[in-house]
């Protein structure tokens, strides 16, 4: 079952690269509000550099943030890894999701650019898959091109403290939850997605309700997955 | 900044390698263990699935926590989805809806 016609070019990436354009300015923000946190909790620059851009995973980031103080002791910094590890869960998922598709590329290509692998260039990935795409150079430039503004939208943030003064005010909060929504529509087929959908979102909510945090996205997206393969048509 | 930008505390580069290899261990771990899982027809019905649930999972909780103007905005968003189906224009809305909203005080 797995796809044998995977291509890899250059124009795969150049487009994957431009359907990222329109969450630029989410990803700015977020980055540069990262920055500002990490500058106010006293990480150098290049200590904000390293953890922006070698986690790259801005929720878990923000979270760890949350709980690191100065000096570091050595409780603080497991902690710091397990919250990291728990908001990060649902990874394992995203990646299972794509061994179908990117299952027959040797894994000196796929491991590397597993490493770039988000929520974003993944839904982009998929949602392109969806519709008979087969060059995987809109995972490889979608998630290049992510890295590096996220990387980069970091630094003002830093020096600057917050640009933007209140990102609400233009609505800016909503870009990434919008961008997400938009991509869910094309993603409805029947009732099978319905029934589905509807128990991932009440599993999150439960959780949410009982737990807070981000353990929601776990249990919703696991109990929304076994829902969608025993539903049978 | 009382030291230098580019120095690094040794803890805390410590715990900075250990997000990442901890992220990156998830980034991969799910892919690499679906390689030696035989992908029946149901478990791929179940990656087919994961997609929409984890966006609903997702979204639901920002909406509970975001209030009347996050969900009204979502809702705007997925109303241009379904009209226009280019997903800038959905967040262009939403986010233009946000400042709308907020500008008038709900």
């Amino acid at each position: 079952m797995l796809e044998k016609n995977v291509t890899l070019s250059l124009k795969g990436c150049v487009r994957g690269a431009l359907m990222c354009v329109p969450v630029f300015p989410g990803i700015i923000v977020f980055g540069a509000v990262f920055g500002t946190v990490a500058a106010q909790k006293g990480l150098t620059f290049l200590e904000t550099i390293l953890m922006n851009s070698l986690v790259y995973a801005g929720a878990s980031q923000f979270v760890a943030m949350e709980i690191f103080t100065e000096p570091l002791d050595h409780g603080t910094l497991i902690a710091m890894i397990g919250v990291t590890a728990a908001v990060n869960m649902r990874m394992l998922l995203i990646g299972a999701s794509l061994r179908p598709w990117l299952g027959q590329l040797p894994g000196h290509q796929t491991y590397p650019a597993l490493f770039f692998l988000t929520d974003l260039n993944w839904l982009l990935t998929l949602a392109q898959y969806d519709k008979g795409e087969r060059d995987w150079g809109i995972y490889l430039g979608s998630g290049l091109t992510v890295w590096a503004v996220w990387s980069l939208s970091v630094i003002p943030g830093y020096f600057a403290g917050s640009l933007i003064s209140d990102p609400k005010t233009f609505g800016l909060d909503l870009v990434l939850p919008a961008f997400f929504a938009a991509l869910l529509v094309p993603l409805w087929k029947g009732k099978r997605q319905t029934y589905s959908w509807a128990i991932a979102g009440g599993v999150a909510w439960v959780t949410w309700a009982l737990f807070g945090g981000y353990w929601g996205i776990f249990t919703g997206a696991f109990a929304g997955a076994i829902a969608g393969a025993y539903l049978d048509d | 900044m009382t030291e230098g930008a580019f120095t690094a505390d040794t803890m805390v580069l410590f715990a900075i390698l250990g997000m990442a290899a901890v992220t990156y261990a998830l980034r991969a771990g799910g892919y690499w263990v679906m390689g030696r899982v035989n992908v029946t027809p149901r478990i791929r019905r179940g990656l087919e699935a994961l997609p929409g649930a984890i966006i609903v999972s997702t979204i639901l909780p920002i909406i509970l926590q975001g209030g009347l103007v996050v969900g009204l905005c979502i809702i705007v968003a997925v109303a241009a989805q379904l009209r226009m189906k280019k997903e800038y224009i959905a967040v262009f809305c939403a986010a233009a809806a946000a400042a709308a909203l907020r500008a008038g005080g709900i």
